[in-house]
């Protein structure tokens, strides 16, 4: 297909404006797919996905329109995958920004804007839903032009339910959207917008084309890499795995590389034809670090070797997942991870548990911090318990949020983010209505449940959006846990030293009702190095016997010894105390609703 | 198996259903306790080979043992073989001057007398038919037919029974001065009436009732008592009023039980006779045994069992032996906790230890 004839674009929006609804309606307008095969939400394969409506893989699918190739680049549609949206608008010339007629602009509506606008998009404006009863065309594309600084005629009004305007849609991305500019002449040169795994294949690179073309069977290379590689196969998504021969300058599709471990291919890299082989990579993709990180445990500490294949596995698809082998006292052999954020976190855990069969234990989950040592060398600390008794500095990152609200909640949304350590940037109003807030908040405090409070102090209507903004100094110390005098590490966290006292004294309390009474008094206590600074007495227990035993009973009561044996058995040993795992669990659960 | 010098018969007939009782019982059915006798003793001629020709005890227990009619009793006991103890069940409201009379002169040698409180109220609770005063008369009536080794089962830990509750009882108790107490803290099994009914007082009182076992075991030690097993006190002096057939039990040794529902333990095997008064007569008048089940008991379990009863009592354990069924880690920390002790091949709990026995066993278990 002649470049002019190609049209490479995404589609943005805030969660559950109808992005998925669209690109469905497009394949089913194009033919790509039959009404009859037609799944709602087709691009959305996992089915966590579709439970929670939101997508996570990133996939490209390749219709026709009017002798025009049109490749729909579907892009993850959450905060934490910002990183993930970037990378898909990359590999397009143009973005349709998806708008609720009802709801108006919200927080991700303003973030993808911006991402499409910083990757030099042209930009489709397009409000959705009209035919909802309370739905507001104009007032949502008012607020659009405003955004975008284009007429308000300019955006289309559609519905992805009933199909109404889809056929201007498509029209406008090949009337509006730029044919990608490339030389089809030149060294072949693609880039790896994102990857995946398949067991009989290996990895499977999604790739934009930019200069020249592959063909099967030509030998490869990843140019940041060195990895060489045979294209065994290459293709398009229609959206079922469509193999060509050839893949051209302008053109999206897949490379099937028969790699068999995932690190020899990064997303980001360019890959070039060994024969003709590209002097310059295209400019790649800045490495995303996580930011958030929890310990996973295994409750049944027999599964640590199942719970870390399946990391394994999960990575293969998750560039983004980090883990490293972690030990604790308290909760025995497990893994540290890094991950984007609190949704990726949920993600991963739920699909561990879900398609791993996995039980965990999975710890409050803390951010990365920078702590100057004694010495003078700063470290970067992913785990509580490493934290440093003594420490110079210590620095934690910061996010710039942007929240859209009604202006009647904005009140009750200032104050959460007073109660969050928050410094107020500023207050725009959208409309006589809505309004936007910018604050800067320390990131641990966002990981604190407080997405939930923003919805529930905003009955809902708040959207919400971060960016890092880099590390800021904070008055930070560690609270630790002990138990019996033996400090559980799992416990220990890191807090704002004003917030030390009250969740020390919370963890505390929560403990002594988790912990059964033992044979000897168990003190409980939060401290700050040596400093207690809460504590607790589970007092012994007076009297444990069986009643009455004799000859006509002794099996029930060894089998009832034997049980209390046997529970004992499952429970933590934290120097001599016996914690059952629940604890645990209550206590890390207590970490997720704060005050 | 033979030699068996310990023997259990089994009495299921009861007035009534105690709401708290999880015994085998049979009620209402005064016509069968002659066939019932009668299937007893024929099981004991099957038995008669596992048996020694004396016995050390014998322990006719129930249901009441005293409920059942005179004559069938009278017959039961003519049967049995000679033993050194023979003790009987009794409830306070089935004693005449006239059972008593034929209890002792049948070869009794000891009653233990149900009588679990002395306050109307909390006998009320616990669905008993006798009174206080019915105790009383009944613990005269025994000491008038003299016997000397007569012991008194109290329950504690009854809903509503207060501590001021406890020490009325035990006062009452006291009084009486008999030569062995039982003490047991109420039993809430899931599943009763009882539990039903009270299981959210219980509750509610589990605070307040935990103290009650210590108090028990001061004030009886405090008057002379030994407390010699986890339950069971004796009073001291020249004679050893110790339950000489429950010894057995806690020691290990063999027994054989007879009757509906009764539990045997033959070197390695526990069998039990099913439940259920018919079927139990209806086999032995086709001259068959009862049906029964049965548990291997390896030497593993024998140990473990070995340990557990042992531990109930005051005399140290001999671990000699049984040394397979104990952690020794455990065996130290229990004794840095100051829980047990050990000397010369044995293991002993300490007093603390004791109340805390059943935990500190599940602990020392392998």
């Amino acid at each position: 297909m002649p470049l002019d004839r190609i049209r490479n674009f995404s589609i943005i929006a805030h969660i559950d404006h109808g992005k998925s609804t669209l690109a469905d309606r497009i394949l089913e307008l194009t033919h790509a797919v039959s009404s009859r095969e037609m799944r709602a939400q087709l691009l959305d394969s996992m089915d966590l996905e579709r439970e929670r409506g939101i997508t996570i893989k990133a996939q490209a699918v390749r219709v026709l329109w009017r002798d025009h190739q049109l490749n729909l680049i579907d892009t993850p549609g959450h905060v934490d995958f910002t990183y993930e949206v970037s990378r898909s608008l990359q590999a397009c010339e143009g973005a349709l920004l998806v708008v609720d007629a009802a709801q108006g602009i919200e927080a991700q509506t303003l973030a993808n804007a911006y991402l499409a606008l910083e990757n030099n998009l042209e930009i489709i404006p397009v409000v959705n839903k009209i035919d909802l009863p309370q739905a507001d065309p104009d007032g949502a594309a008012a607020q659009l032009a405003e955004l975008l600084g284009v007429d308000a005629a300019d955006v289309l009004r559609i519905s992805a339910k009933t199909g109404q305007g889809v056929e201007d849609v498509l029209d406008a991305v090949v009337a509006r959207i730029p044919a990608p500019s490339g030389e089809p002449d030149a060294s072949a040169r693609a880039l790896i917008f994102d990857s995946s795994y398949d067991q009989y294949r290996g990895v499977v690179a999604f790739v934009r084309v930019v200069d020249g073309a592959f063909a099967t069977r030509e030998p490869l290379r990843a140019m940041a890499l060195g990895t060489r590689f045979e294209a065994q196969e290459l293709g398009f998504f229609a959206p079922a795995m469509r193999a060509a021969p050839t893949l051209a300058a302008g053109e999206v599709g897949y490379v099937i590389t028969g790699l068999k471990d995932v690190s020899e291919l990064r997303v980001g890299d360019t890959i070039t034809s060994e024969h003709r082989s590209a002097s310059e990579a295209l400019p790649g993709y800045k490495d995303v670090k996580p930011m958030v990180f929890a310990g996973l445990f295994p409750t049944d500490s027999d599964a640590y070797p199942e719970l870390r294949d399946a990391l394994e596995k999960l990575k293969l698809n998750d560039a983004a997942l980090m883990y490293e082998p972690e030990t604790s006292n308290a909760l025995g052999f497990g893994f540290r991870c890094g991950f984007l954020g609190l949704l990726h976190m949920e993600i991963v855990r739920e699909r561990l548990e879900r398609e791993f069969d996995l039980d965990l234990l999975v710890t409050a989950p803390n951010v990365a911090y920078r702590v100057k040592e004694k010495n003078g060398d700063w470290i970067e600390v992913h785990n509580p318990a490493e934290f440093p008794a003594e420490v110079e500095d210590v620095e934690e990152p910061y996010v710039r949020a942007s929240i859209i609200l009604p202006k009647e909640h904005v009140g009750a949304i200032m104050e959460l983010n007073n109660e969050r350590r928050g410094r107020f940037d500023h207050l725009e109003y959208l409309s006589t209505e809505r309004v936007h807030l910018t604050y800067e908040l320390p990131l641990a405090e966002i990981v604190l449940d407080y997405y939930d409070q923003l919805k529930s102090r905003s009955r809902g209507y708040a959207s919400f959006d971060y960016d890092l903004v880099g590390f800021r100094p904070g008055e930070l110390v560690r609270v630790d846990v002990l138990v019996g005098g033996e400090p559980v590490d799992a416990l220990s966290l890191i807090v704002h030293r004003e917030f030390a006292y009250t969740r020390g004294k919370m963890l505390v309390d929560k403990l002594r009702e988790e912990i059964p009474r033992q044979m000897f008094d168990v003190a409980i206590q939060a401290a700050i190095g040596s400093r207690v600074i809460a504590r607790e007495t589970v007092k012994a227990r007076r009297k444990d016997v069986l009643a009455k035993c004799y000859g006509g009973d002794i099996t029930r009561k060894r089998k009832l010894i034997e049980k209390q044996k046997a529970g004992k058995k499952r429970m933590k040993q934290v120097g001599a105390v016996e914690v059952p795992q629940e604890a645990f669990l209550a206590v890390l659960n207590l970490g997720d609703t704060k005050q | 198996m033979s030699g068996v010098r310990h023997l259990y018969v089994h009495l299921p007939f009861c007035a009534r259903r105690c709401g708290y009782c999880d015994f085998v019982t049979s009620v209402g059915r005064e016509s069968e306790h002659g066939r019932y006798v009668d299937a007893l003793v024929a099981e004991l001629a099957l038995e008669r080979d596992v048996l020694a020709p004396e016995l050390e005890t014998i322990f006719l227990g129930g249901g009441t043992p005293t409920f059942t009619q005179p004559d069938a009793l009278a017959r039961l006991l003519r049967a049995l073989p000679p033993a050194e103890e023979l003790t009987v069940e009794a409830n306070p409201e089935t004693m005449t001057p006239e059972l008593a009379a034929l209890l002792r002169d049948r070869g009794a040698t000891r009653v233990s007398l149900g009588a679990q409180s002395f306050q109307p109220h909390l006998l009320q609770v616990l669905e008993r038919r006798a009174q206080p005063d019915d105790v009383r008369r009944a613990f005269y009536r025994l000491r008038d037919a003299n016997f000397d080794n007569v012991s008194l089962d109290l329950i504690y830990g009854i809903p509503g029974q207060s501590a001021a509750d406890l020490e009325r009882d035990l006062d009452h108790a006291l009084a009486l001065e008999p030569d062995h107490l039982s003490c047991y803290e109420l039993e809430a099994k899931p599943g009763t009436r009882f539990t039903h009914t009270y299981g959210d007082e219980l509750a509610r009182q589990a605070d307040a009732l935990e103290g009650y076992f210590e108090r028990v075991v001061e004030r009886l030690t405090a008057a002379g008592y030994r407390w010699y097993e986890t339950a069971n006190f004796c009073r001291t002096g020249t004679r050893d009023f110790r339950a000489r057939h429950n010894l057995a039990y806690w020691r290990g040794r063999d027994y054989l039980g007879l009757g509906t529902g009764a539990v045997s333990t033959l070197g390695d095997v526990r069998r039990r006779n099913l439940p259920g008064l018919a079927r139990y007569v209806a086999a032995l008048e086709r001259g068959e045994s009862p049906p029964r089940e049965l548990e291997p008991l390896d030497a593993e379990v024998r140990a473990r069992e070995r340990v557990m009863l042992g531990l109930r009592l005051d005399e140290p354990l001999t671990v000699v032996g049984f040394e397979r069924a104990l952690d020794t880690a455990a065996v130290e920390r229990l004794e840095r906790l100051g829980l047990t002790t050990t000397a010369q091949g044995t293991l002993a709990l300490t007093t603390r230890g004791r109340f805390l026995g059943g935990g500190v066993t599940a602990e020392l278990l392998a």
